[in-house]
């Protein structure tokens, strides 16, 4: 186990998140023999899509996939390649100086990094229904995670629902893991076909397609699937009944667990806080950053990849991570011998080719996005959608100056499962854009940090002199 | 709600409100919360309205529990070990607390 009191105050490459693009970069930079840090969040290595990699408790492999275990190759050439791999160090701040704050087994350093690697990946798109924060309701990813990661596996009067490849994926695994479905909510419009349709082409020559058709066939065959145009968790203490209806005709289910997935958008939170500029994508319906061929970022040195970067997938993260770091190793070490980028470059354009179909056939319907009433749209400030509505009304014009209004977007989760929500809901009622509108300007720390971790940072002598008396 | 697949790993003793709950090595506190059914984990500085793990990745931050005397961790990141004592939250506020 590596301590904080072990970590070198600068180093030439700090890479934020152990997922496929964190794994990957890490791996080529250091093998390429640039000093390298990977911070990573959980407790092992392989992020959210390779979760528990190292350590899962499934050992049957078909329960997970094949496409699961591919990770195992990437987290053991990360270890391999000389990379200082830190788990269990939470990132809190990053400036536009690459200085990173992190805080590992309760102390905290700052880390002067020559180059950055932002490599947060996705987290699951809010979806804000009546009674979404129940408990018994949560997302299907954390479903996913609590069977990879720990070997739990959903029982009897379990409901999913919404759209997109992770919902169908976890339906299938927890099937094959001997686990129940009673139900699947399928919220894709279907008008979203006009769109996708354009791009089936693609679609089919990418390796999602033959995937994603038997995965479909495999999840059909066994569990109901219904439409559903409005879904409601509905109980007191806890989630007992799921109502849901399609064009009109309302039908209820009861519950245990409803487990909600509307696809993924990138995790922006550190970005933003470093100052890297950020683009409305209206096709993932979410803000990415602006980047160049290399994953660059506006911020100078700082380059994001992976789902960060946009919506694409695993192995598509793993070879944006090695563009990227392929960039930073001839920033650092001009003279090292790298990759060629030509042939990563080639295989990111084949995983990238369905992308378009699977983002316009998965679009969430903006019944789904944009809230109204009192349904919650900050859950840990229990901001209601009509109180964002009426305050964008009133004239208030930005999700900044909403929490001023309404304080959502300041709880502890600092946006994460409402910044877009309140972007699109003022820009719905502003009758703007999301562009327009913009998101919540972030500050450090993006995660809580005590202050027990923050006097932990070391003081040098001209620091203490300054404030001595 | 969750069953196991297998014991995955040796148990490991923890306490939730001093009753103890066994866990296995690997659990993270909010895995270990869900494999036991307990049935929240804190409630909410805002209505008091209960709340549980929703998304088991650090972003949603409805884990929230007090680990060994320290207030409002995220449960979901933080590992099991043998003796570690668990406390739900109360999010409101009370006098004299």
């Amino acid at each position: 186990m590596i301590a904080a009191a072990d970590l070198a105050s600068s180093c030439d490459l700090v890479v934020i998140g152990g997922g496929p693009a964190g794994l990957a970069a890490a791996a080529l930079a250091a093998r390429a023999g640039v000093s390298t840090v990977l911070f990573d969040e959980n407790p092992g290595v392989g992020g959210q899509i390779y979760r528990a990699i190292t350590s899962t408790p499934v050992s049957d492999r078909a329960i997970l996939g094949e496409d699961y275990w591919d990770g195992a190759a990437l987290a053991a050439e990360a270890k391999a390649s000389g990379a200082l791999i830190v788990n269990g160090a939470t990132v809190w701040s990053l400036d536009r100086q690459r200085l990173v704050g992190v805080s590992l087994g309760g102390k905290a350093r700052l880390i002067e990094a020559g180059r950055v690697i932002i490599a947060t990946g996705s987290q699951e798109r809010p979806f804000p229904i009546p009674g979404w924060t129940l408990p018994g309701v949560m997302t299907a990813g954390a479903a996913q995670t609590a069977l990879k990661a720990h070997g739990l596996v959903v029982g009897a009067r379990t409901v999913l629902a919404g759209g997109g490849p992770l919902l169908w994926l976890l339906a299938a695994q927890t099937l094959r893991a001997g686990g129940t479905i009673d139900a699947i909510l399928d919220t894709t419009p279907r008008r979203n076909w006009l769109q996708a349709i354009l791009h089936l082409p693609d679609f089919a020559l990418s390796p999602y397609f033959a995937k994603g058709l038997a995965l479909l066939r495999e999840v059909r065959g066994r569990v109901r699937v219904h439409r559903a145009d409005r879904i409601e968790a509905v109980g007191t203490d806890r989630v007992r009944e799921v109502v849901f209806s399609s064009g009109g005709r309302e039908q209820r289910l009861p519950v245990d667990l409803l487990l909600l997935h509307q696809g993924v958008v990138p995790n922006v939170n550190l970005a933003n806080a470093a100052g890297v500029a950020h683009v409305w994508n209206d096709r993932q319906l979410c803000f990415v950053p602006v980047l160049d061929a290399d994953f660059g970022s506006s911020a100078p040195g700082i380059a994001v990849a992976g789902d960060g970067a946009g919506i694409a997938g695993g192995t598509a993260a793993a070879e944006r991570g090695r563009i990227a770091a392929i960039a930073a190793v001839r920033a650092l070490k001009p003279e090292a011998v790298v990759p060629d980028t030509q042939a990563i470059r080639q295989s990111l354009q084949r995983e990238e080719m369905g992308r378009a179909f699977l983002d316009w056939l998965n679009r969430p319907a903006d019944s789904f996005r944009q809230p109204v009433g009192d349904t919650i749209a900050c859950r840990c400030e229990e901001v209601t959608a009509k109180q964002v509505r009426d305050t964008a009304n009133m004239g208030c014009e930005g999700p900044n100056q909403m929490k001023a209004f309404l304080r959502c977007g300041m709880g502890p989760c600092q946006g994460r499962l409402c910044g877009l929500t309140i972007t699109e809901l003022i820009a719905a009622e502003r009758k703007t854009s999301p562009e327009e509108v913009g998101y919540y300007r972030l500050r450090p720390p993006v995660k809580p940090i005590t202050l027990a971790e923050l006097a932990s940072l070391p003081i040098s002598e001209a620091e203490r002199k300054a404030v001595e008396r | 709600m969750f069953k196991r697949l297998a014991d995955s790993g040796p148990a490991i003793a923890i306490t939730v409100d001093g009753k103890k709950v066994t866990a296995r090595a690997g659990d993270t506190v909010a895995a270990a919360l869900l494999a036991a059914g307990i049935d929240h984990c804190r409630t909410t500085p805002v209505t008091g309205a209960p709340r549980a793990p929703y998304c088991l990745m650090g972003v949603c931050f409805d884990c929230l529990v007090t680990v060994d005397g320290v207030g409002s961790r995220q449960g979901c990141l933080i590992p099991v070990h043998d003796g570690m004592k668990v406390e739900t939250q109360l999010g409101r506020r009370e006098a004299g607390r």
